[in-house]
């Protein structure tokens, strides 16, 4: 496989997912030893779409993580001490121990929005986020993740549909770990992807393996250079797996074990080694010095997240509003006259092309909605609204798949749950012949 | 000047604002070619363009969303809901993440949500809702409910200049009944400073809001019968100012609170609560209060006239309190 990453760029991307697994499984232990406050969500097995899908990203693009894209914050150049003193409610945290995980932010240096724990609200933030870096003319991209559970919040329609409408350079991905705390996908959504779901919006969109840190790597790299040249917004569902439960207190028994078998013969950063070797990108020493140097950074920040301090009591009172603490100044990369009047003044007015009744439309049309090429978006590079002609056949084909070929996700069949007799069989065909009422056939 | 409707200071805010700051942009559904529903943002389009003036699909909960997504690159947009009855529909989004972002990771939404609000003009039970207290239990919004056309303008200004979600509620029945002289330049009200509307010495009428008026005129019929009321119109909501309400009350000794929300929960509550923490001993009666009715808004007249507070019902609780 040939791509266009130097050396360094692919022990990068086996640093930051290394990084993100050794951190996170440090504060498992810190959690065992309560010095976590409060939950622990962890992003083993996932740790290749944090790391694939920010790494594409410039320093002036935006990111709003979910809880389990520590590793997103990590390549946007978030020190590891960071994310210790969040979960260990210290007074050095960034959020000085008002939130905990990673629901932390910085406006001014990495571009990354706090996430908030009502999923999908942060489609349209971001969204928002986009338009004005395009409105102050910046060029940049706005990224932001949801899961499989998240897609179906009214927000995550609401957000995405806006998207679409303003041509938002914005980039979706769909984090398809399989299971919505208890809930597998299959009993959430009747789609075989939820990429799927892009037709709707008239939007792009992907599907990669999400194990394969170099193939979210280069959808994201594509989707984010689609949604810079002014076609976007864009969606990638990667299929990956949640290899823990929701949180720490999960034990997860509700997952079929079969189902993490096949996951953990997929991990992500062993597939990654294991390529790095074969492509002779690295050797064994290589991957030492890598290891070596991450557990002395993480000595070193652990070190000071334990020592520091809690916040003091009185900090609960203050910081409810902002009253002058910060200046708040956009930082204009085109000319404010162009946003003033006279420049800025329109004759205005809707201009429909035809009357979107019955034009090329058979008395019962059963069709695939056709993309929007064009669009009546507010501040799009369009100046005037346009509605498209409904009969037309789409110019592009919205939905590109790039499915890897040994691709098989283990689905639960919709109505029936993981312990289910016929769940087990599907997945582990020796437990067949375990139950002589099989053999007469009765599921 | 000549004299202009409520509906006009807000437009002339949003003109004013837009034309000072090219980080202000609007934001909602039908604000841009139509103008609005009740035409506050007639003729924005037209001079800002559609960079600046935004229509969107019917999503309230992604026009809060976007506009506070927005106002982290340092934009400051103006929301409208177009009813804000339909505030409840991006309830999470205003409670959870908008309120919350400063005072959790100190990111500030200088932004602005604004609609039209309150009964009287038989808007049914969907498009009369007075629902400020939903938002007054949460910290990191301001609210603001102006009366009057000036008072409208200024507020809208200084809100869109504020550094914080501000709310601004503005009392359809207002819209077009009333008008004033609004001061020429850049005309500004101070956020969080409640003004005395009528002195008096026998008691204190606190209001807000089209019930701001009702009590002026409730002040004016008692004025004939010998009891002089000070009426108090908040104007800002939250955060509350509680020394002209107590200076007040520590004058006149009796207070009534009359507002257009319903009564479990409204802020007379919260009000009597302030006045019993500072002003208990000052106290000569009961804290009294007029509110709607503990019901939705109902649609008939006959049933709406039941519903919300009025003149005669302001008049008879004051007469009561003015006998202690």
């Amino acid at each position: 496989m040939s791509n266009p990453l130097t050396r360094e760029q692919h022990l990068e991307l086996y640093y930051f997912m290394q990084l993100n697994r050794q951190l996170e499984e440090r504060m498992v232990r810190l959690f065992r030893q309560n010095k976590i406050v409060g939950g622990l969500y962890s992003s083993l097995g996932q740790e290749a779409v944090s790391v694939g899908s920010c790494y594409p990203l410039e320093k002036k693009d935006w990111i709003a993580p979910m809880i389990r894209n520590i590793g997103a914050l990590l390549v946007k150049g978030v020190p590891p001490r960071d994310i210790f003193t969040q979960h260990m409610a210290k007074y050095t945290s960034p959020t000085l121990g008002k939130d905990g995980t990673s629901h932390f932010g910085d406006l001014k240096v990495r571009h990354i929005v706090s996430p908030i724990s009502m999923l999908g609200d942060l489609i349209p933030v971001m969204t928002g986020v986009a338009m004005a870096g395009r409105y102050l003319g910046q060029n940049i991209v706005a990224l932001t993740w949801i899961g499989d559970g998240g897609s179906s919040t009214g927000a995550f329609h609401e957000g995405l549909n806006l998207a679409a409408q303003q041509r938002a350079p914005f980039v979706l991905i769909v984090e398809n770990n399989q299971w919505a705390y208890s809930t597998p996908v299959s009993r959430q959504v009747p789609v075989k992807n939820l990429a799927d779901r892009a037709v709707a919006y008239g939007i792009r969109s992907w599907i990669v393996d999400g194990n394969d840190v170099l193939a979210v790597y280069k959808a994201s790299k594509e989707a984010v250079d689609e949604c810079r040249a002014g076609r976007g917004p864009a969606l990638i569902e990667v299929k990956t797996m949640r290899m823990r439960g929701h949180a720490q207190h999960d034990p997860a028994e509700y997952v079929p074990k079969q189902m993490f078998e096949y996951w953990k013969a997929r991990d992500p950063i062993a597939l990654y080694e294991k390529y790095l070797t074969e492509n002779k990108i690295w050797d064994s020493k290589t991957k030492a010095e890598i290891d070596a140097r991450i557990e002395r950074e993480l000595d070193v920040e652990q070190k000071f997240a334990e020592e520091s301090p809690m916040p003091p009591p009185e900090l609960a009172e203050e910081g409810v509003y902002c009253e002058g603490c910060h200046e708040i100044e956009a930082a204009w990369q085109r000319p404010k006259a162009e946003l003033m009047p006279p420049a800025c003044s329109i004759e205005p007015g809707w201009q429909v092309k035809d009357y979107g009744a019955f034009a090329g439309v058979e008395a019962i049309t059963k069709q695939i909605a056709a993309p929007i090429v064009s669009s009546a978006g507010n501040g799009s590079k369009v100046a005037k609204p346009v509605v498209k002609h409904v009969g037309k056949p789409p110019q592009k084909q919205p939905v590109r798949v790039m499915e890897p070929e040994t691709l098989e996700v283990p689905r639960v069949p919709f109505g029936r749950g993981p312990k289910d007799k016929s769940v087990r069989e599907t997945q582990n065909p020796r437990d067949r012949h375990q139950n002589p009422r099989d053999k007469r056939g009765r599921r | 000047m000549a004299p202009i409707t409520m509906i006009e200071g807000i437009r002339q805010a949003m003109f004013e604002e837009m034309d000072r700051d090219a980080a202000v942009v609007a934001i909602g559904e039908d604000i841009g070619v139509y103008g609005g529903a009740f035409k506050a943002t007639e003729g924005l389009i037209a001079r800002f363009g559609r960079e600046r003036v935004i229509e969107t699909p019917i999503s309230e909960t992604a026009i809060v969303g976007a506009a506070c997504g927005m106002s982290f690159l340092g934009l400051r947009p103006v929301a409208e809901m177009q009813f804000i009855d339909f505030i409840a529909c991006c309830f999470n989004q205003v409670t959870n993440f908008v309120a919350k972002s400063h005072y959790l990771w100190g990111a500030p939404v200088p932004m602005v949500i604004r609609g039209p609000s309150g009964g009287g003009v038989h808007g049914g039970p969907f498009h009369s809702a007075n629902p400020e207290m939903y938002f007054m239990h949460t910290p990191g919004l301001k609210i603001i409910y102006p009366s009057t056309p000036s008072d409208a303008k200024g507020l809208l200004k200084s809100a869109i200049r504020d550094n914080n979600p501000v709310l601004f509620f503005e009392h359809k029945f207002l819209y077009r009944r009333i008008k004033e002289e609004v001061p020429e330049g850049d005309h500004l009200v101070p956020i969080g400073k409640a003004i005395i509307r009528r002195e008096g010495t026998d008691l204190t009428i606190v209001s807000y809001a089209a019930m701001a008026h009702t009590s002026m005129e409730a002040a004016e019929q008692l004025a004939k019968e010998g009891i002089e009321a000070e009426v108090i119109d908040l104007r800002t909501l939250l955060p509350l100012d509680r020394e002209t309400i107590l200076t007040s009350v520590k004058k006149t000794n009796k207070l009534l609170i009359v507002h257009e929300d319903t009564r479990t929960g409204g802020i007379a509550g919260e009000i009597a609560a302030i006045v019993c923490e500072g002003a208990f001993e000052d106290l000569d009666g009961p804290i009294a209060r007029v509110t709607a009715l503990d019901t939705p808004v109902p649609y008939a007249p006959t049933l709406e006239e039941r519903f919300l507070p009025n003149t005669e019902k302001v008049v008879a609780a004051a007469r009561e309190l003015a006998k202690y």
